[in-house]
């Protein structure tokens, strides 16, 4: 067995800042074996895996590859060791093309010529088609991750690292990576698979590891779990899925017809003839691969972009051609996806964050001049209510973590009581805790008689909460259909398949 | 062949001239913008070069030796910005503006002393009889050799940055310095090694106003040129040969509107003051042109200009 073990990590620690990220990590990988990395968004993950790659030292602890000591000194020596990494936020350059990019992540890369040859026979062996000579900029998110993994394969890697490969491809474009994957495996590469969607690594992975607060908590063989097991292993408390009162819809509160918008940024997507109605009590869900037009329509209905009055209309009113803060007046209240500085100012604190939304609906000006006392009462209110952590409501947005930031971001807007209130990506980075209460408190809303949309990438969300889904595909948005009884093959052909792939190579890469 | 008194063959190689300051100095600032760091200090580090390259020039007597010096002024004042911005994460905007007021107090207490020395004069290249050529020959063979580098330089910018790894990198780190940083890049020194590069060529630039186009030494001799230089960098939407076309373009508008104030058979009297102001008014002009289209020029930016990177975690 010994024989086989390709990476065995030995009591690795880590700490910033007198916080252990890593506590006495230990666990082993074989060679040609899928293994799963599991935790909570904090537990350690990425920190661990960025060891591995050579981006942090670790203090304590040594690492064997192959049965040799490994301690990278840096990720160019990882490389050359054998260990590869596709990165959660993609590490790529939009303005340049697929195959600068390509060489710019090897080594000793060959002339442009010969690996833009090299790129076009791997990335088809591999049922990843790619252009090599196509800007960055202007591919898919699905495409982008293949250019990504195309450039770990041309250095004949022993073990890949994928840091939550799944989060921004669709559910046909998640088949076309695992049949990758597995041929990869089939072939003696090793994978270590970081994720906390466990049925990805139900149907994935052949071991195991979680951690929780950087501690090594259980290993597990995923196909002998339940994924409800193993999430309970990963958050260390037992899970309630979120609940709500039925109650039946009641008048349309949101209408929108004929929506469409030009992008305001260059990489970004126009909205084409987006059209919906939401009623009082129900929610909406929004779905789509990132970039087909999410921030466009969140944009559109926060007022930030204006367009004709009818187009946007709220109990039958048009206000497509009011600013944020008269479309808050009238009811309209959202969150959008980027938490800090779109969301949030990064260096005000919560009380002047809560205040830059809440100020007309909570009243928390007079005259011009600012109502102190309200303001710190609506902001305490929102900390306490929404289980915000945080040293205080003077502490500066930048401070809190992501988690705890879309917290308040969320509370803020909830709590203002809204008829309408969109949110895009409102549990994106969240820990499973946090992102139950989230949608709760979203469920809650509706219950009390708010017309909710939701837009998300993430499919398990909207079926958790909504009532109805559409589907957001270059612009466009699809009639949106009851979630009941929604396959995930009927949501995944909604969301457009596989971008680019025909159903031969889906087929071929799926054995 | 004149029109109102100006000579288009003499105009136009006077023009090849007047250009060399501001097209190396363009030139070392689209090298450093493209590793993704705004430094607006390059009328300081110009001006730094022109006393530093002036004052070398002056005592050692040789012509090369002063280009060199004025290359080292301005690298070392560089130092300063790299310093504040790449090490203690200063302000790029800020930092950039404070070393040009730094760098014109510093040049004028350091020319305390030189002003009206003759530098060592200027060596010709020795044409035969292709300076005979006509019009041609007067356009292309007749200037010192600073004229035929400034334009080797931009040329292997030019193939660095396409054609290079090397070039490779430094437009990967403008373009995103984190993902540069997670395939192990070194961030801060690729940086370092653009914005020394962009000191080298401001300075060389200034010196050339010193030692060459005036040829003495008076308190704020640049006159603005550094501000010209980011300017084109601007209106060449960082390609490096749009930045010597920027570069002809602007110095072509300073030598005709010295032509015109000496022209006395021009048809339309324009009032000298109007005349001197037209370069930077052509500058401002071409910015807000640019700037204002948010189309390709906007499009071809490095994403990363202007923002300091600090490696987090």
């Amino acid at each position: 067995m010994t024989a086989d073990v390709l990476l065995s990590i030995e009591g690795i620690s880590k700490s910033y800042h007198g916080v252990k990220a890593n506590d006495d990590v230990s666990f082993s990988i074989g060679a040609g074996e899928v293994h799963a990395l599991l935790g909570e968004n904090g537990a350690g993950k990425s920190t661990l895996v960025k060891m591995i790659y050579g981006l942090v030292k670790p203090d304590e602890g040594r690492m064997r590859l192959r049965g040799a000591d490994y301690a990278p000194a840096e990720p160019r020596e990882a490389r050359s060791r054998g260990v590869a990494m596709v990165f959660q936020h993609f590490s790529l350059f939009d303005a340049l093309t697929v195959a600068e990019n390509v060489a710019l992540g090897m080594d000793n890369p060959p002339p442009m010529r010969q690996l833009a040859g090299r790129i076009r026979e791997v990335s088809e062996g591999y049922g990843l088609p790619l252009d090599p000579t196509r800007l960055v900029g202007d591919l898919s998110a699905g495409e982008r991750q293949r250019v990504e993994i195309v450039r770990c394969l041309l250095q004949d890697p022993k073990l890949l690292i994928m840091d939550e490969p799944t989060s921004v491809l669709t559910p046909q474009e998640v088949n076309i990576l695992f049949g990758t994957l597995r041929q990869l495996a089939a072939e003696g590469t090793s994978i270590l698979y970081i994720s906390h969607k466990l049925e990805e690594i139900k149907a994935l992975c052949d071991e195991a590891t979680i951690l929780r607060r950087g501690k090594v908590v259980g290993t597990c063989t995923p196909r002998e779990k339940s994924a409800r097991e193993m999430a309970e292993m990963m958050v260390g408390a037992t899970l309630n899925p979120p609940e709500r009162a039925a109650a039946a819809p009641g008048p349309v509160a949101l209408t929108v017809r004929g929506l469409s918008v030009a992008s305001p940024s260059a990489f970004g997507t126009s909205l084409r003839e987006v059209g919906f109605e939401v009623r009082q009590g129900e929610v909406l869900g929004i779905g789509g691969v990132a970039g087909n037009g999410q921030d466009e329509l969140l944009l559109a209905l926060s007022g930030e972009i204006r367009t004709a009055p009818e187009t946007v209309r709220i109990h039958g009113r048009g206000i497509g051609h009011l600013g944020p803060n008269e479309r808050r007046k009238d009811g309209v209240c959202t969150a959008p996806e980027e938490r800090l500085g779109h969301a949030a100012a990064p260096d005000m604190s919560l009380t002047e964050n809560a205040l830059l939304s809440g100020a007309v609906r909570r009243h928390l000006t007079k005259r011009g001049f600012i109502d102190w006392a309200r303001t710190r009462a609506f902001a305490e209110g929102v900390v306490r209510t929404f289980d915000v952590r945080t040293p205080g409501i003077g502490t500066a947005a930048r401070a809190l973590s992501g988690g705890n930031l879309q917290k308040f971001v969320l509370g803020r807007e909830i709590m203002q009581e809204p008829e309408v209130i969109v949110v895009n990506q409102p549990t994106w980075g969240v820990d499973a805790a946090a992102a139950a209460f989230i949608r709760q408190a979203l469920l809650d809303r509706a219950s009390a008689g708010a017309a909710v949309v939701v837009i998300s990438q993430d499919i398990d969300e909207i079926m958790e909460i909504a009532d109805r889904f559409a589907a957001l595909n270059e612009g466009r948005l699809s009639a949106p259909v009851p979630t009941k009884g929604l396959t995930i093959d009927q949501i995944g052909l909604m969301l457009g398949g596989a971008h680019g792939m025909h159903e031969a190579e889906v087929s071929h890469a799926h054995p | 062949m004149d029109f109102y008194g100006i000579n288009p063959a003499v105009l136009i190689a006077s023009l090849m001239v007047a250009s060399v300051p501001i097209m190396l100095a363009a030139i070392g600032e689209l090298v450093v913008e493209k590793s993704g760091v705004l430094n607006l200090g390059v009328e300081g580090m110009m001006i730094m070069g022109a006393i530093c390259g002036f004052i070398t020039a002056v005592h050692s007597g040789s012509q090369l030796l002063g280009f060199l010096g004025g290359a080292a002024g301005g690298a070392v004042l560089s130092l300063i910005f790299i310093l504040l911005t790449q090490v203690f994460l200063a302000n790029q905007v800020a930092t950039g503006l404070a070393l040009t007021l730094f760098g014109l107090g510093l040049s004028s207490l350091l020319g305390q002393g030189y002003n009206g020395i003759k530098p060592p004069p200027t060596g010709m290249v020795p044409y035969g009889p292709l300076a005979d050529i006509p019009f041609f020959g007067r356009i292309l063979f007749t200037h010192d050799w600073m004229v035929y580098a400034s334009i080797a330089v931009v040329a292997a910018v030019w193939a660095v940055l396409k054609y290079s790894r090397a070039g490779l990198i430094l437009r990967a780190v403008g373009e995103s310095h984190d993902a540069a940083h997670a395939l192990g890049y070194k961030v801060i020194r690729i940086r370092v090694m653009a914005i020394l590069f962009g000191g080298a060529m401001a300075g060389l630039g200034g010196a050339y106003v010193s030692l060459v186009r005036v040829p003495q030494w008076t308190d704020g001799i640049t006159a603005g040129a550094g501000w010209i230089a980011l300017a084109i960098v601007v209106f060449a939407s960082w390609k490096p040969w749009r930045v010597l076309i920027g570069a002809y373009l602007f110095g072509g508008i300073t030598v005709l509107q010295l032509n015109l104030q000496a022209s006395n058979s021009f048809p339309i009297r324009i009032p000298v003051e109007y005349l001197a102001m037209s370069p930077y008014l052509i500058t401002i002009l071409v910015l807000v042109i640019m700037s204002s289209g948010r189309g390709k020029a906007s499009l071809n930016a490095p994403a990363a200009l202007g923002r300091n990177f600090h490696a987090s975690r």
